[in-house]
């Protein structure tokens, strides 16, 4: 049988890939991609600490999360079209409106 | 004392103070819109009751043969634990005196002003600030306690103030109002130093209870005792104009002639001599006080009466001659002859008023005129007012049988016969400013009256003063409600000084019957009578001068001036005490606070750190802006550390903490 420890681990390091890559590519749709893996990567933490207590709380949450995160990708993805088409670019160095 | 007896004449003492306040509050609330003839009445309906009050207080207190003081029904006013000072009211002799002078005085003057002020602005602005003052003047003597006596004095100080800056368009007229406003403050300081160690030492401010604890402790002398009388004295110099505070009542000339008349001469500057009057009891324990009354007193006569003798405008010669008499009544107090001090008080009352209302007169009649070089010969063209002068002018010079020359008198003779260490200098001093007071008083008499007329009548616009401008027509008489309080005043400067021995005695309550019991007896008699023909002699001597002067051969002043151009060019600039204050008290004064408190304070230290308070929040902005870049990756990169610094906080910190 698989420790628990080994599943967080893995958690971890997938969620710093997620990290990382989100600070690193400038695709908006590659930080997109980066977003998921993050959310999967605290999805594998709420599965394993689930398994590890026996408790049924943690498996409701990934339900929850994945349920949030798409209807994240489907909103974000509106939005990434309405960009790309005023814009024309998903550099997201491009894209800083927002700045003072 | 019986309630019959004592309640009615007590609750008509509230109406002396209220009923000039109500005038007050009439006048100054409604009066812009009244007209003049309502205004006039209001005010002297208000003042004329409290009058009327008084003269009945003094029928019911001489009627009795034990005379007993009257007290209001008094109410608390301050209490506080184990100190309780009442809102109360009292008369005895001395404050019927006082009383009569300010009520009595004080509605002449009234009248006079109706004539005098008939064609100024802000007529009932003036009528307020008149009926206002005479509320605090009569709160002042009507007091029972220190405390209320110094609402009064702070009162009148306000009034004064007010009234000497009426013509508040003219810078000179409102800078002499603050002038005035701020010596006085400084003099009020020593006297409420004098209150709080009144209340340390006795617990109390009520003068009975003080008199009274002080009369049973035979033993008490100096120590406390005189510091209090010395910060007394303070506040006294500083309300009754003597050295060294005298400087504010010359410049208080500027305001309007019957406020010189009334506050400036007849009634608050008089405030001094009546509180040292009143705390006798406590001066007479205390010999090193008495001795710098005295010496305060002889010195103000002296040099004030010596700047008086060379000064051009007419009011500005009897303001010096107002601080020179106070400096009598102050000499008088000082060797403990409180009687005769209070006695020229009343007499000074009389003459003094009257010869501000006759120079007010001249004034009215040459169209604003001050300055005696463009006076003369006026004798013929005023005939009621030259009168009415000449009797107050021999009134003040002591010549006999008028008003002053008993007042003067009975204060040189007093203080020859005084126990104190230097009392023939004095009376040597006192001598010689009666000599002065002679020399300067006819000076102004031959000078107005005599000779040949030098004002122009065409020229009347080019001096005129602008609110007489309405009435520029020749040379006049004044209208009868100007000339009737001056016949009232010359006829009492006349007779004022005949009833001088029952004066002693009538006082003899307040004072006890030491001092005066002296001028009765026959063995002083031959002395008395020496003392009174030197000094009638002196004064004599001083009406020669000024005759010589200033009528026989009018050029010999002038010549003599510019023989002795250095003593003449010191009285003529006032010793120039006014620019020795300068330089040694505003000067230093102005510069600490452009320097060190505009400079470092204001500027380094109230502007600087608000300086430094935008900087900084300035710079910590510039800092913080670089986090708003408007990058998404660096939002995340910020947004990582910080999830990042939470986490090792949560791991690694309790660690921390706990050790």
């Amino acid at each position: 049988m698989v420790p628990t420890a080994y599943y967080l681990v893995l958690a971890a390091i997938l969620f710093s890939i997620g990290v990382g890559s989100f600070l690193i590519k400038r695709n908006i749709i590659t930080i997109f991609m980066s977003i998921e893996l993050m959310l999967n990567a605290v999805n594998l933490t709420f599965v394993a600490f689930a398994h590890h207590w026996h408790q049924i709380n943690g498996q409701i949450f990934v339900f929850f999360v994945m349920v949030v995160a798409a209807a994240e990708a489907a909103v974000g993805l509106a939005i990434i079209i309405a960009i790309f088409r005023t814009r024309q670019t998903l550099n997201v160095d491009q894209i800083d409106l927002m700045k003072l | 004392m019986s309630p019959q007896t004592s309640m009615t004449p007590a609750y008509y003492l509230w109406l002396i103070p209220l009923l000039p306040f109500v005038g007050f509050l009439i006048n100054g609330t409604l009066g812009r819109k009244l007209p003049r003839a309502a205004v006039t009445a209001v005010a002297l309906f208000f003042t004329a009751i409290p009058a009327g009050i008084v003269a009945w207080l003094w029928s019911v207190m001489t009627a009795t043969n034990a005379p007993e003081a009257i007290h209001a029904v008094s109410r608390p006013w301050i209490a506080i634990s184990g100190f309780q000072v009442n809102f109360d009211f009292t008369v005895d002799h001395l404050t019927l005196i006082m009383l009569g002078v300010v009520t009595g005085v004080g509605f002449l003057i009234h009248l006079y002003s109706a004539g005098y002020m008939a064609h100024e602005e802000g007529y009932w602005r003036f009528f307020a600030y008149l009926n206002l003052f005479m509320f605090f003047m009569s709160v002042l003597v009507l007091a029972s306690s220190f405390l209320l006596l110094f609402v009064g004095w702070e009162g009148v100080g306000l009034a004064s103030y007010l009234l000497i800056g009426f013509y508040f368009k003219k810078d000179s007229a409102s800078d002499a109002g603050k002038k005035a406003f701020i010596v006085n403050r400084i003099g009020d300081f020593g006297f409420l130093l004098a209150m709080f160690l009144l209340v340390a030492h006795f617990g109390n401010l009520n003068f009975t209870d003080i008199f009274s604890t002080i009369t049973q402790h035979p033993e008490w002398h100096g120590g406390f005792l005189t510091a209090i009388a010395l910060l007394l004295v303070v506040g006294a110099t500083g309300k009754s104009a003597q050295i060294p505070l005298y400087i504010w009542l010359p410049d208080a000339m500027e305001g309007p002639t019957p406020v010189s008349a009334l506050i400036h001469a007849a009634t608050m500057v008089t405030a001094g001599i009546y509180m040292v009057a009143r705390c006798h009891t406590l001066f007479d324990r205390s010999a090193t006080a008495l001795i710098v009354v005295a010496i305060i007193g002889a010195a103000t006569a002296i040099v004030a009466a010596s700047i008086g003798m060379v000064q051009h405008d007419i009011k500005r010669v009897l303001a010096y001659s107002t601080v020179s008499q106070l400096g009598y009544m102050f000499l008088a107090c000082g060797v403990g002859a409180y009687a005769a001090g209070i006695f020229h008080l009343l007499t000074h009352a009389f003459f003094k008023a009257l010869l501000f209302l006759a120079a007010g007169s001249v004034i009215h009649a040459l169209s604003g005129e001050q300055d005696m070089r463009n006076m003369g010969g006026l004798r013929k063209r005023i005939p009621i007012t030259f009168w009415t002068m000449t009797s107050g002018v021999f009134a003040i010079a002591g010549i006999w049988p008028f008003a002053g020359f008993f007042s003067k008198d009975e204060i040189l003779y007093q203080t020859f016969i005084s126990d104190n260490p230097i009392a023939k200098l004095l009376w040597l001093v006192g001598l010689v400013t009666a000599g002065m007071t002679s020399f300067y008083m006819f000076r102004l008499w031959f000078k107005t009256f005599f000779g040949e007329e030098r004002f122009e009548e065409a020229a009347h616009d080019a001096h005129s003063h602008e609110s007489h401008d309405s009435h520029a027509h020749g040379v006049h008489e004044s209208p009868w409600v100007m000339l009737l309080p001056l016949v009232i005043l010359g006829i009492l400067s006349l007779v004022g000084g005949w009833g001088h021995v029952a004066f002693g005695n009538f006082l003899d309550p307040v004072f006890g019957s030491g001092a005066v019991a002296e001028v009765a007896t026959t063995a002083s008699h031959s002395l008395e009578l020496t003392l009174a023909a030197v000094s009638l002699i002196v004064v004599a001597i001083g009406f020669f001068f000024a005759w010589l002067f200033y009528y026989k051969k009018p050029g010999t002043a002038a010549a003599l001036a510019l023989k002795v151009k250095p003593i003449y060019s010191l009285l003529e600039n006032k010793y120039w005490v006014d620019e020795i204050y300068g330089a040694v008290i505003v000067t230093p004064l102005l510069m600490f606070t452009r320097l060190i408190l505009g400079g470092l304070v204001d500027t380094g230290l109230v502007n600087g750190s608000g300086a430094l308070a935008g900087a900084t929040t300035r710079g910590l902005s510039t800092l913080t802006r670089r986090v708003q870049s408007g990058n998404i990756r660096s939002y995340a990169g910020w947004l990582a550390l910080g999830a990042a610094a939470i986490l090792v906080v949560m791991i690694f910190g309790r660690s921390l903490w706990v050790h």
